[in-house]
C-alpha cells in the first residue's frame, strides 16, 4: 500500500524513492533532489536511529542552523537540510519549528516514545493531509495518496463545496473529500497512544509596530529583508530559475537575484495570444532591463481546455478559475529546460497590499461615509481598468453593485462580502440533494468563529489582508496555482516575499505604507525604485488571469465544447455525479456554447462545475487501479 | 402576455435563472436587488436586446429604469422599436 501511495505522487519526487517500515509505522518518500544530491536520501534517521523523518520542502537557513548544532556537539553525516531538522528536533523537540525558515511538510517518528510529529510551514506553501483509516492513521503530501488506501471511502464533502462556492477555497481541516483533513498552515500534529492533537505554533498578527518611525526606515528595512530572503532561497545544488510575469513582484525578485551577483539568470513566463491577458510587452521590458535569459510558453485558450483535466488531477479540488492551467504549462517549460527550482513573486500582493479587493474595500468604505457623494462612486471605475465590461458599466449600475449598507461597515468580512456574495450565487446550480446535505450554509459563521483574537481591533486594511493571507493564499494561490501545478512537473517554487521575517515585518507596518491613497504596494514600489524599469514600477496592476469559458469551446466554430467537457456536463453525467442540477447546468452550457456567457458569474459557474465534475470523475468514479499506477 | 414580454421572460428564465423554478420573477422584480445579474451582466443583457430585437441601445439608455425588470425591459423595447419604426416611416 505504501508503494501505491508513493507511486501516485511520483511527480513530486521522481529522483528517488525510499521506505522505512518499523513496528506500527511505515514511512515513504519520493525525492526531488535539490540539496545534497548524494547524501539526502529519505526517510532519514539520526546517528542512533532513535528518530526517523520524511520531509518535503526546504529549510533555507539550514546552513546557519547546522553550524549552531555542530557547536552544540551534534554530529552530521550529510550536508542536507533534512538532517538539520532531525538534530534540531533532538535539541528542541516540537519547538524546533520556531527556528526554521522555509517551506515544509514533514513527519518525525520517535520509536522509543511511539510518537508521530507532523508539521507544516507557517503559510501553507507545502501541503500536508491526513486521514483516520480503519487500521489507523495516514498522512501524505497529496490527497490522492490517501485515496489510494482501499479502506478509505472516496466521497465528496458537500460542506466543502459550500465553502468553495463561497470563498473559493476549502477551510482546513475540511477538504473536498469526506474523511480527509488538511493540516492548517502554521500547525503541528502529534499522535501518541491513539491520541491526536493539532496545535498552532505561529499565527498572522497585524498589530502595528511603533518602532518603525518613518517610511524611509521601513523602505530600507523591507529591501534588506527581501534581499536576505532571496539570498537564502538561492541555496541549491541545482540551477535556480525565476518566473518573470511582467508585473512588479516577479520583476523585483529577478532584480534581487541580479543584485546578489548571479550573472546568468534564467527566467520563464506565460504569454497569451489573447491581448486581454497578455503581458509580453512588460516581460520583454523587464528582460531587457535585467538582462535575463528568458523563455515564454504561449498559451492559447485551446491549450487551457486541453490540459484542464490534468490540472484538476493535480489541484485535487474544484477551482472556479482556469488560471492554474497556464501555470501548469509554465512549469512544464521549466522542467523541459532542465530546471527544477524557480523563485517567484507570490505573497507580495497579500503582505504588501497589492490586491484590487483591498482597493475596492477602501473605496466602498470611503463612499459609505458619504453615501450621497456623486464623486466617490466614480472612483470605482479606477478599480478594474483591465476589465472592459466593467469599464462600460453605467454609473447607476456601479452604484448598485458596490453599494454599501451602513450595517455592512461593521461586518468583520466587509472587504470580502461582494466577492463571497457573488460567488455564493453559484450555489443555485447545486442539486437538491447537495442543498439538503448542506442545510443552512454556515461557511461565513464558521469563519467568524475562527477569526484570531485581536482581529476586531485591527484596522480594516489589516483585516482584509488577513482574510486573503489566511484563506486564499494557502487554499488557492500557493496550492492550485502554486505547489500543485509546479510539482505536477517536478518543479519547486520558492517565494522570497513569504519568508516569515518579511511577512511579520510587513504585517506590523501601518496601512498607509502599503496603499497610499489608491496606489497599491506603495512601499515596495519605493523600495524597488532603482532596481526595476520605471514602466513596470508605475504600470497599473493587472492581476494574473486566464480565459475561462472560451477555453472549452472547440476551435472549429461548431459551437460545441471539447469532448470531455461535453461528456462530463451532459445531463446524464451531471445526474450521475449528483452534485449539480442537470437542467440548470444544461442551460448554462447552452449559454456558453452560444458564446453568451460573458459575465464573471457565468464564467466562474462553468469552471466551478466542470472542475467539480472532473474531481468526481477522476478521484471517485475512475480512480486509477493499482496496476495502472 | 405580448410576444416581447414572452421573449424577455424566456431570456430571463433560460439565461439568468437557468431554469430555476424556486424564484418567482414578477414583472417588476428588480434584477439587481434579486441578484439575477452580476457586475458585468448588464452588458450581456444589452447584447441580447440588440440581437433579438434589432434595436440600438445607447449609453444614455443604460439605467436601471430601462433595464432592471421584465416590465421595464418590455416597455423599453417597445419604445425603442416604435421609435425605430417611426424613423423609417
Amino acid at each position: 500500500m505504501l508503494h501505491r501511495m508513493i507511486n501516485v505522487v511520483n511527480h513530486r519526487g521522481p529522483d528517488a524513492v525510499g521506505f522505512h517500515l518499523e513496528g506500527p509505522v511505515a514511512l515513504g518518500h519520493a525525492r526531488l533532489s535539490i540539496i545534497d544530491l548524494a547524501g539526502g536520501a529519505q526517510p532519514m534517521t539520526n546517528e542512533d536511529r532513535s528518530l526517523w523523518i520524511t520531509f518535503n520542502g526546504e529549510i533555507f537557513n539550514y546552513v546557519e542552523l547546522r553550524n549552531e548544532l555542530i557547536n552544540k556537539g551534534h554530529r552530521f553525516r550529510t550536508q542536507s537540510d533534512t538532517e538539520v531538522i532531525l538534530h534540531l528536533y533532538e535539541e528542541k523537540g516540537d519547538a524546533c519549528v520556531q527556528d526554521l525558515n522555509g517551506q515544509w511538510a514533514f513527519a518525525i517518528w520517535d520509536p522509543r516514545r511511539e510518537r508521530l510529529f507532523l508539521s507544516r510551514d507557517r503559510l501553507g506553501i507545502r501541503p500536508l493531509f491526513y486521514a483516520k483509516t480503519k487500521s489507523g492513521f495516514a498522512f501524505a503530501s497529496e490527497m490522492k495518496s490517501l485515496l489510494a488506501i482501499p479502506s478509505l471511502s472516496r466521497m465528496i464533502d458537500p460542506h466543502a463545496l459550500d465553502q468553495i462556492f463561497t470563498c473559493w477555497v476549502t477551510i482546513p481541516p475540511t477538504t473536498v473529500f469526506s474523511g480527509i483533513s488538511e493540516l492548517p498552515p502554521g500547525h503541528c500534529l502529534t499522535l501518541q497512544e491513539g491520541k491526536m492533537e493539532v496545535t498552532p505554533y505561529w499565527a498572522l498578527e497585524y498589530d502595528t509596530d511603533a518602532t518603525v518611525k518613518s517610511e524611509d526606515e521601513a523602505r530600507e528595512k523591507l529591501l534588506a529583508l527581501l534581499l536576505d530572503a532571496t539570498r537564502l532561497r538561492l541555496r541549491s545544488d541545482v540551477p535556480v530559475g525565476a518566473y518573470l510575469s511582467g508585473g512588479l513582484d516577479s520583476t523585483v525578485v529577478a532584480a534581487l537575484i541580479k543584485k546578489l551577483g548571479v550573472t546568468h539568470v534564467k527566467t520563464f513566463s506565460v504569454a497569451f495570444d489573447d491581448k486581454e491577458y497578455d503581458e509580453s510587452a512588460f516581460q520583454e521590458e523587464a528582460r531587457q532591463f535585467l538582462g535575463t535569459d528568458h523563455q515564454a510558453v504561449l498559451c492559447r485558450p485551446t491549450d487551457i481546455g486541453e490540459v484542464f483535466p490534468d490540472v484538476i488531477w493535480h489541484t485535487e479540488t474544484p477551482v472556479i478559475r482556469t488560471a492554474p492551467a497556464p501555470l501548469f504549462l509554465l512549469s512544464k517549460l521549466v522542467r523541459e529546460q532542465g530546471y527544477k527550482v524557480v523563485l517567484t513573486g507570490e505573497g507580495s500582493d497579500e503582505i504588501l497590499g497589492g490586491y484590487d479587493i483591498f482597493k475596492e474595500a477602501k473605496i466602498r468604505r470611503f463612499w459609505a461615509t458619504n453615501p450621497q457623494s456623486k464623486f466617490r462612486p466614480l472612483l470605482l471605475r479606477r478599480l478594474y481598468p483591465y476589465m472592459k465590461n466593467l469599464q462600460s458599466q453605467p454609473e447607476a449600475y456601479l452604484r448598485a453593485f458596490f453599494h454599501v449598507c451602513k450595517e455592512d461597515l461593521d461586518n468583520p468580512f466587509f472587504s470580502h462580502l461582494p466577492r463571497w456574495e457573488m460567488t455564493s450565487k453559484l450555489k443555485l446550480f447545486f442539486s437538491r440533494e447537495v442543498k439538503e446535505q448542506i442545510g443552512n450554509s454556515e461557511t461565513i459563521q464558521q469563519l467568524e468563529k475562527r477569526l484570531p483574537r485581536g482581529y476586531a481591533q485591527w484596522d480594516p486594511f489589516a483585516q482584509s489582508q488577513y482574510l486573503e493571507t489566511a484563506l486564499l493564499l494557502p487554499g488557492y494561490i500557493l496550492s492550485s496555482q502554486g505547489d500543485r501545478v509546479a510539482m505536477a512537473h517536478s518543479v519547486e517554487g520558492r517565494f522570497p516575499f513569504l519568508d516569515y521575517r518579511v511577512v511579520e515585518f510587513a504585517a506590523r507596518l501601518p496601512a498607509r505604507f502599503k496603499m497610499k491613497a489608491l496606489n497599491e504596494k506603495h512601499l515596495l514600489k519605493q523600495a524597488a525604485a532603482s532596481l526595476i524599469p520605471e514602466t513596470i514600477r508605475k504600470r497599473h496592476k493587472q492581476p494574473y488571469r486566464a480565459p475561462d469559458c472560451q477555453s472549452f469551446l472547440r476551435g472549429d466554430g461548431s459551437r460545441s465544447l471539447v469532448e470531455y467537457a461535453e461528456e462530463l456536463l451532459s445531463p446524464r453525467a451531471i445526474t450521475q455525479a449528483g452534485v449539480f442540477d442537470a437542467e440548470r447546468v444544461e442551460k448554462l452550457v447552452d449559454k456558453v456554447r452560444a458564446g453568451q456567457a460573458i459575465g464573471v458569474k457565468d464564467n466562474m459557474a462553468f469552471v466551478g462545475i466542470l472542475s467539480t465534475q472532473l474531481v468526481v470523475d477522476r478521484f471517485i468514479k475512475h480512480f486509477p487501479k493499482e496496476h495502472t499506477l | 402576455m405580448t410576444s416581447i414580454e414572452a421573449q424577455v421572460r424566456q431570456y430571463v428564465t433560460d439565461r439568468l435563472l437557468f431554469g430555476r423554478s424556486d424564484v418567482v420573477v414578477e414583472g417588476d422584480t428588480s434584477f439587481l436587488e434579486s441578484g439575477l445579474i452580476d457586475s458585468t451582466g448588464v452588458l450581456e443583457l444589452v447584447a441580447f436586446l440588440e440581437e433579438a430585437f434589432k434595436i440600438k441601445v445607447e449609453d444614455e439608455d443604460l439605467i436601471p429604469a430601462n433595464l432592471d425588470s421584465i416590465n421595464a425591459l418590455t416597455q423599453f423595447i417597445l419604445a425603442k422599436s416604435q421609435a425605430l419604426a417611426n424613423s423609417r416611416a
